[in-house]
C-alpha cells in the first residue's frame, strides 16, 4: 500500500483546519487537463465539507510530458512568498492554456502581486528545489499520475468524480470522531 | 490469477526487439540491477502514465545505476512511435512473438485479454529476481516499490 512520505507538514501548503478529522492532499500539474478538471470537484468537496477536512496541495509537474508545467509550478510558490499561493494555484488551473512567461507575469499582477519580485522570484533555485523535493515526495509516495490524492497519507485509488471522491471522505472523518 | 516468480528466482533470460532492427537481451545487463516494468499496452489514454511517469525519473534510476526496461505485447513498430509521441529516454522491448511469451515464463501473462499485467520486477546484478509486484491492472504501481527494492539492494551490496 502507498504511502505518503513525508507526511503532511508545516512546509505544505495547506487550506482548512490543522486539527481536521480527515486530510486530503492533491499531487497535481498545472498543465495536467485532468487536474484541470479535478480542480472544481476539489473545491465543490471541499466547500460540502466544511470545517471537516483540511486539503493540501503538492507539486508533481510532468515536465517531460507538459513543458510548462515546471514553471507553472514555481510561479505558484512565488505567489505563496507573497502570501497569495491559493489565489495563483486557483488562477492557474482555470488558465491553462496561457502558462508562458508572460502569462503568469499576468496573472501575478491579476491577483496584486508585486511584479518585479515575482518575477525574481520564479527564477529562483530556492523555488526550484521546493517545487522538486514535492515532485521527489511524490515519487516516494508512489504518485502514479496526476492528479494522485492521498486520503489521511494512504494512496486513493478510485475514482475522483465528485460522489466518490466525497463519500471516501465523509467516511474517513466520521471513523475519526 | 497471475503468479509472478518469486525473489530469490534466477530472472529467466530472453531476447527482445527494442527496435524494429535492435534487440536486447537480459543478459547484457548482468552485474547492473534491471527494472522489468510489463504494462498492458501502449498508447493509454491518461496522462502521467506509468511509462511517463518512469520517464520523469531518469536520475533515480541512474542513481543506482539500473537500467529500466519497459515490456509490453506491442510490436516494435508500436513503441517506436510509441516512444517517439512520449519521449521515452529507455527502451520499450516488444513481446509480440511468439506472443507474450516473456510474460508468461515471468507469470505475468492475462490469457483472457491477450496481454500482460502490469507487473515490476527488480533483478539484482548476479540475476535473481530481488524483488516482484503484481498490480491491479487499473491501477498503475507508480515507482515508490520499484525505489525501495533498489535502495534495499544497494544496502545488501554495501
Amino acid at each position: 500500500m502507498s504511502r505518503l512520505r513525508p507526511p503532511v507538514g508545516a512546509d505544505d501548503h495547506a487550506l482548512g483546519p490543522a486539527d481536521a478529522p480527515v486530510t486530503l492532499v492533491e499531487y497535481g500539474d498545472y498543465e495536467c487537463p485532468h487536474c484541470g478538471r479535478a480542480h472544481p470537484i476539489v473545491k465543490r468537496v471541499l466547500r460540502r465539507l466544511g470545517r471537516e477536512i483540511r486539503f493540501v496541495f503538492r507539486n508533481f509537474p510532468l515536465g517531460e510530458m507538459h513543458p510548462h508545467a515546471v514553471q507553472a509550478a514555481e510561479a505558484a510558490e512565488a505567489a505563496g512568498l507573497q502570501g497569495e499561493f491559493w489565489r495563483m494555484h486557483d488562477r492557474l488551473f482555470e488558465h491553462q492554456d496561457a502558462l508562458e512567461t508572460q502569462d503568469l507575469v499576468g496573472h501575478a499582477k491579476q491577483i496584486g502581486l508585486e511584479s518585479a519580485r515575482f518575477a525574481r522570484d520564479l527564477e529562483s533555485r530556492a523555488l526550484e528545489d521546493r517545487v522538486r523535493s514535492d515532485f521527489d515526495s511524490g515519487v516516494r509516495s508512489g504518485v502514479n499520475g496526476t492528479p494522485t490524492f492521498f486520503i489521511d497519507g494512504v494512496r486513493f485509488d478510485e475514482s475522483w468524480d465528485e460522489e466518490t471522491l466525497f463519500a471516501a471522505l465523509r467516511a474517513a472523518s466520521q471513523q475519526r470522531r | 490469477m497471475s503468479q509472478p516468480l518469486a525473489p530469490d528466482t534466477p530472472a529467466p533470460d530472453f531476447t527482445l526487439h527494442s527496435t524494429p532492427d535492435q534487440q536486447v537481451s537480459l543478459h547484457e545487463f548482468r552485474g547492473r540491477p534491471v527494472v522489468l516494468a510489463f504494462y498492458p499496452a501502449d498508447w493509454s489514454p491518461v496522462c502521467g502514465d506509468q511509462m511517463a511517469l518512469y520517464n520523469e525519473i531518469p536520475g533515480e534510476f541512474a542513481r543506482h545505476n539500473a537500467q529500466l526496461l519497459g515490456i509490453s505485447v506491442d510490436g516494435a513498430w508500436s513503441h517506436a512511435a510509441f516512444a517517439r509521441d512520449r519521449r521515452l529516454h529507455f527502451p520499450l522491448l516488444a513481446d509480440f512473438e511468439p506472443k507474450g511469451a516473456v510474460a508468461k515464463l515471468y507469470g505475468v501473462y492475462r490469457e483472457q485479454d491477450g496481454c500482460s499485467e502490469r507487473a515490476l520486477f527488480v533483478i539484482a546484478p548476479d540475476g535473481r529476481i530481488s524483488w516482484s509486484y503484481l498490480s491491479p491492472v487499473g491501477v498503475n504501481p507508480g515507482a515508490d516499490g520499484i525505489l525501495d527494492a533498489l535502495e534495499k539492494l544497494g544496502a545488501g551490496a554495501r
